[in-house]
Parts: C-alpha cells; structure tokens; sequence
C-alpha cells in the first residue's frame, strides 16, 4: 500500500514525461511519414531548386561560423576576464538577438545596412554598394541571429578555467598566445564546441531575418529554409517543402554529431 | 482505432476542453475568413461592418498570399470561408473537394511602383526592362506575381526576360512585394492597383491598356453555417462591394 502511494506520484511524472517525448517526436514521424511514403519526394531533393538551395545554406552557414569564431573568440575571452563598469550592459547586448524575434532582427538589420539605412545610405551614395538582395545579407543576416550563441557559450567556457593554470603557464616561461592555445583552448574546448554548434545550427535555420533582409531568390539569397517556405507555397508544395525538409534534417545531424564527436575528442586530450 | 486516428483524437480532446472553457453569457458564433493578402484593409473593414450588423458573429480574419492559404487549407486549417486573389486557388480546393460554393469577389489592375528615390529613372512600363534596376515580384506561384509575369508576356518574350534577369527577389505575396519598394531597398515592383492605398512613400506608373492583366478575385464558402453563408452574402452584396470599390477594387466582371 506504501508503496503504491509512494509510486503514483512518479506514475504522474512518468507519463507527463511521456505526453512530452510524443510530442517531439510526432513532427519528426509526421515528416518522415510523407516524405519516405511519396515518390514525388526524391525529384524535389535532387532538383536544381533543392540543391542550389542546399549549397547557398551550407557555405552561407559556414562562414558565418568562421567569423563568429574568429570574431567571437577574442570578445569572449575578453568578457570572461575583463571587470569594468557597465559589462553587464555588454553582455546583456550580445544576447540581445538571442531573444529578439527574427524577423525583428531582419527590420533591425534594415534599418542599420539597407539602403535608406543609418549605414547603408552612405554605403550606397558614396561607393554604390547596396546589401539587400545579396549574399552578403544573407551571411550578415545568419552571423546577426548565430554568432551571440558562440560567444556566450565561449565566455561562460574560459571563465569556467582556473586562472591560475594560466598563470603557472606564464611562470614557467609561455607566452600569453601559447598559454591560451595550450591551456585556456583546451580546458574550455567542450564549452566552445557548443556554441559553435548552436551558431552554426542558429545560422543555417535563419528564416525571418533572411527573407526581409535579404529577400528570396534561388541561387542567391534562397536558402534552405527559405526554399522550404517558397516550396510550401506552391500547387504540389508539401511534398517539395517535407522533401527539403528531411533532406535539412539530415544534413544537420551528420554535422551536428560531427560536431559532438570533435567536441568529446579533443576534450579529453587536453 | 488506427495508429493515425490516435493524433485526431488527441486534437479532438482538446478542442472539447478548450470549448468547455469558453463559456459565455449569450452564444456567440466565430467564423474564420482567409483572405489574400491584397484584401487585407478592405476585408477589414467588410469585417467590421458584418459584426455591427450581425452582433452575435465575430469575424475571425487571417491574411495571407492566396497560395499559402490554399496550401494551409488543403493541410486541414480550420476556416469557414477562403477569399483568393486567383480563381487557380480556389479550384485547387475544389478538386480537393473542400469547396462548397464560390463567387466571383472583385476584380483588380495591376500597376507599377516605383521607389521615389528611383522614380527619375522608371518613367514608364518600358523602362523595366533597364538593366541594373532592382525589381520585385511576388513569386510566381503566387496570384500577383502570376498575373505581374503575364503582363510581362504580353510584351514580348524578349522584354519579359529582360525584366526578369533585373528581379532580386521573389516574395511570398504582394504586400511583401510592395513594402520593399517602400522601404527603398528595391527601384520598383508590380502590385495591384488597389494596393496603392495602403502604399507609402512610392510613386505609381500605370501599365498600358494592352499589357493589362485582370486579377479575378473568387470568395468561396468551406464550412456549413448560417453565419458564414452570412458573410458570402454580405462579401458579394452591393454594400459589400461599395466596400471594396472604396479600396480600389473593380467589380465583378467588369475588364479593367
């Protein structure tokens, strides 16, 4: 009797828990479900629409990732170590767009590089360069909503490494440079892992901020996402749109176990 | 109970929970209207006059291009009744067998907008075809960029493909369209003349009377009720098409 009354409280969590695993896994059924079962489904993922979609994504995506990392990483480090007045300010800055609607950000992003923009009109006036409509939207748009991820994720990781590794390091006659790739890299490497998995994840997902900013059109600002969207759209749409969309499904896992994978390797070597 | 009824019947729970919540003092009846998104301010206001003249009804709206709509409703959205900004939308759910009965709504022009920043450099239909603008159209599977390529065609295959390489973007449904030719971000685009009514900061330069393409715009009802069969009456009425007249729309069966 004890025992039961003990156990049905647990009853009740288990099958919350369960109510909840259904539904996350029911969309990826769903999708599965009409892709797999529609012969249309293979011709939309190898038509051009598909592929030059899936190429723009995946190096659009990518080079987003460099350059929050290359960008990110001194920022990061900075914030973790540096104590001055109004850093709280500066880092509730960089998650700003972590909370911020995408297609808040694509009206943001307008409003600073499009071309009545605070930016953008010198930009046009003085060089001839106009943003919107281009590739570089589409990276600018991506970099916007993904790189903040990277950098919190890399600040929360350096300052989780004792500083005092790193000044054994000095002492022992390493260079601030070769401390941090020594030492600081990788203790704080799974930290680092993470945000650029979510970076990368954020940006080749962006849809909001692309299609005001960046505007749709195939081989030049139409990514995946976007691709979907259009595809859904048309007459025969949802079996064009599922097709695209198991085909993204895919390709982020390989990459994000790729991801997980390099992540678990090089941490436990430091 | 199949393995897909299982989903149905969760759904079906639900919905009897929400309407158990819902309780009020005096019954009142919803309907849901999907109207194109050309029609946003004119089924608006339709709208408004329907639930003064019918207080117990109140006039769910959602406004979309006509193409996701129909997608959205072909997909099992919830609505009583679908006005497109195509017939092409409205027999793709006929042949779904969603369709109860139809009408004819309004008719449409179509016209050029020009950004006022580039208004020096697009004076006419012709100068389209000038290269290094930065056009907009609404994707093709949409009804206003359908209608904007037809009128493109009946220029010329030469001029049509001229215009097309200057497009930058394909937008989801003409006001998208519209409001990147507001914000300056591109030199012109081709939109519904009743959608110059709610434009902003554009200049227009009408298409000429041989290249004009008409829109045809069809209400059709989608779910049985005394209200909804309400509101088609009143959508195609002469009150109702004063209403849209005074948004720039033509009647019906008229040629622009």
């Amino acid at each position: 009797m004890t025992a039961l009354r003990a156990r049905a409280p647990y009853a009740g969590l288990g099958l919350l828990m369960a109510v909840f695993a259904v539904f996350f896994v029911l969309p990826f059924a769903g999708l599965l479900e009409r892709g797999l079962g529609d012969r249309g489904a293979w011709d939309a993922i190898t038509s051009d629409t598909a592929l030059d979609a899936l190429v723009l994504s995946l190096w659009t995506s990518a080079l987003s990732l460099v350059i929050a990392i290359v960008a990110g990483t001194p920022v990061a480090y900075w914030l973790a170590h540096a104590r001055f007045r109004g850093k709280g300010a500066v880092e509730a800055l960089i998650d700003l767009p972590i909370v911020l609607p995408p297609t808040i950000a694509g009206v943001a992003l307008l409003t600073a590089f499009g071309r009545r923009g605070l930016l953008g009109t010198p930009l046009d006036e003085w060089f001839g360069v106009t943003l919107g409509f281009s590739t570089v939207a589409v990276i600018m748009a991506q970099l916007f909503v993904g790189a903040p991820f990277y950098v919190r994720a890399a600040r929360a990781g350096f300052a989780s490494v004792d500083a005092q590794y790193e000044r054994v390091a000095h002492t022992l006659g390493a260079s601030r440079l070769r401390a941090f790739a020594r030492v600081v890299l990788p203790l704080s490497w799974p930290s680092l892992a993470a945000g650029a998995a979510l970076c990368w994840a954020r940006a080749l997902g962006e849809l909001g901020a692309t299609l005001i900013f960046a505007g749709n059109l195939q081989g030049e600002t139409q990514t995946m996402p976007l691709a979907i969207l259009s595809a859904f759209e048309r007459a025969d749409g949802l079996t064009t749109a599922v097709a695209l969309a198991i085909l993204l499904l895919a390709v982020a896992l390989v990459a994000l176990a790729a991801f997980w994978l390099i992540s678990s390797r090089n941490g436990a070597a430091p | 109970m199949s393995l897909r009824a299982i989903p149905a019947a969760a759904v079906a729970t639900a919905a009897l929970a929400l309407a158990a919540c819902g309780g009020s003092d005096e019954p009142r009846q919803t309907i849901t209207v999907l109207a194109a998104a050309s029609l946003t301010e004119a089924f608006g206001e339709l709208a408004e006059a329907f639930e003064a003249a019918n207080p117990d009804v109140d006039v769910r709206l959602a406004f979309a291009g006509s193409a996701t709509l129909r997608t959205q409703v072909i997909e099992g959205a919830p609505a009583d009744l679908f006005a497109s900004a195509s017939p092409d939308e409205v027999a793709a759910l006929a042949a779904a067998g969603l369709v109860l009965e139809e009408r004819p709504l309004a008719g449409n022009a179509l016209v050029v907008v020009v950004a006022e920043d580039a208004s020096d450099r697009i004076g006419g239909f012709a100068d389209l075809a000038e290269p290094g603008l930065r056009l907009v159209l609404a994707a093709e599977n949409v009804p206003a960029g359908r209608y904007a390529r037809e009128s493109l065609a009946l220029a010329g295959a030469d001029f049509a493909a001229r215009v097309l390489a200057n497009v930058r973007s394909n937008e989801a449904n003409v006001r998208a369209t519209l409001a990147k030719v507001e914000l300056g971000e591109a030199d012109a685009a081709i939109v519904y003349a009743s959608d110059l009514a709610a434009a902003d900061g554009v200049v227009a330069v009408a298409i000429p009377e041989r290249f004009q393409v008409a829109a045809e715009y069809r209400i059709a009802l989608l779910a049985e009720s005394e209200a909804a069969r309400a509101f088609l009456a009143f959508a195609t009425s002469p009150e109702g098409a004063a209403v849209l007249a005074r948004h720039g729309f033509e009647p019906v069966g008229v040629a622009p």
